[in-house]
């Protein structure tokens, strides 16, 4: 037991190296604030566009979607930051984080508004362009306040996605919590930081995930 | 246009290094399939259990399901294979990979079928019970495909998330369709490889993005 305290809980390695974790999340909510705002917009851009009937866009929105979604976050990243220098585009891996994970959200992003917004009853469209709004006006001032509504489980559950997933930018030495955890460790010899990195994601996300699954259960209906 | 070609889709290339890369795309599959196995096992095993509705064994359930679903995989990962080995127990990057994220779908497969469970009228456990059938006949031919049902909707999405973070092995140095790409990468000095990654990963994804979109749309009528 004590040994294991010594190794996972270690006191002494987590005063040297706490300054180091705080930099980590400072970098981590940095990713989220970006990425999550930009995501979110882009995702709903596709939906609006994929809203106004037009068959081909449609299509084509459907299969920038659905290979968005396919797509390991993962390898983008690694496409555009370890491919795209060899065609002489050479971005820093903060920016290539950006790039990789609002594409990939963008993708699920806009699944779910585009769910929410099918869900609208066609005749919420009719009667509102029938009193002469606009194509544009009838989607944001009447369409999309009741799209939002039944689609928030999804959304908030994809967002806390996205935070949690700002930790693959460890991979291309950005240093967020999680690298910056692995980096500690590696000075320290001793896995304290890992546990203080893992920690801190469960104190400040908990919250968030209890929530998500009280949204998903009350949409499935089920005792909450 | 050239150079694009000459990097990005470089036969040459291709032709000699593809068994390597193929050889990537078997690991993937067969940690893909260990971890929805492990994953959707031991969620609808913890689902049954909790439906005994034993308080000190429910707590660690509710404990083990908040956990799981709140850390990031990737740290997860990080911790069994970078800090597992502190306390004397080192595994290997495939074992690493699977136990990591079958625990990560384990607890949303527990919250799905949970959510199921409880989303099946009373009325169908009271029916069955005043039949004669025990609790136990009760929950596996009357309440569980139920909820399977039900479950599924809330699952595919996950599930195929959660295989898409395979890709994460590469942290652990785990050899399969991205890591392999990668050492090839730097191996060839051309990133063509990261094509052909990117194209298996398509092949291995994109009929399950499909599916589900089907799997949604039947099984859920509500967002018809």
């Amino acid at each position: 037991m004590e040994l294991f305290l010594d190794n996972f809980a270690n006191l002494d390695s987590l005063l040297r190296v706490y300054p180091l974790l705080l930099q980590g999340l400072e970098l981590t909510a940095l990713l989220s604030a970006v990425i999550l705002p930009l995501a979110m917009a882009a995702g709903l851009a596709i939906a609006v566009l994929y809203s106004f009937h037009l068959a081909p866009l449609r299509a084509a929105l459907l299969v920038y979607i659905d290979l968005l979604r396919s797509f390991p976050v993962l390898i983008l990243l690694v496409l555009i930051f370890y491919g795209l220098p060899f065609v002489g585009v050479r971005l820093d891996n903060f920016t290539a984080v950006v790039l990789a994970m609002v594409l990939n959200n963008s993708g699920y992003y806009g699944e779910i508004f585009r769910a929410g917004i099918e869900s609208v009853p066609k005749g919420q469209w009719e009667a509102s362009r029938s009193t002469g709004l606009s194509a544009l006006q009838t989607v944001f001032s009447v369409v999309l306040p009741q799209a939002v509504r039944s689609v928030v489980a999804p959304l908030a559950s994809n967002s806390l996605e996205l935070v949690k997933t700002t930790s693959v930018a460890a991979l291309v030495a950005l240093p967020e919590l999680l690298r910056s955890a692995r980096v500690a460790q590696e000075q320290t010899y001793n896995p304290t930081p890992l546990t203080a990195a893992a920690v801190i994601y469960f104190v400040l996300l908990w919250p968030a995930a209890r929530w998500v699954a009280r949204l998903e259960r009350s949409f499935l209906g089920g005792r909450a | 246009v050239d150079r694009l070609v000459d990097n990005f889709f470089n036969v040459a290339i291709l032709a000699q290094y593809w068994p390597t890369i193929l050889a990537g795309f078997w690991v993937t599959l067969a940690v893909a399939a260990a971890i929805i196995v492990l994953g959707i096992g031991l969620g609808l095993a913890l689902a049954v259990l909790r439906s005994f509705q034993l308080r000190p064994v429910n707590w660690l359930i509710v404990f083990y399901v908040d956990l799981f679903r709140t850390l990031p995989q990737l740290v997860v990962l990080v911790f069994l294979y970078f800090g597992l080995p502190y306390a004397g127990l080192t595994i290997g990057s495939f074992a690493a990979t699977v136990i990591a994220l079958g625990c990560v779908l384990s607890a949303f497969a527990a919250e799905a079928f949970w959510a199921a469970i409880t989303a099946v009228p009373q009325g169908q456990w009271e029916a069955s019970r005043s039949t004669g059938i025990p609790f136990l006949g009760t929950l596996v031919w009357v309440i569980l495909p139920q909820a399977v049902r039900l479950a599924i909707p809330l699952l595919t999405n996950r599930t195929i998330a959660v295989t898409k973070g395979t890709a994460l092995g590469t942290a652990v140095a785990l050899p399969e369709i991205l890591g392999q790409a990668g050492s090839v990468m730097a191996i060839a000095a051309n990133p063509s490889p990261l094509t052909l990654a990117a194209a298996l990963y398509l092949l291995l994804f994109v009929p399950l993005v499909v599916t589900s979109r089907w799997l949604e749309w039947r099984f859920a009528p509500h967002l018809r």
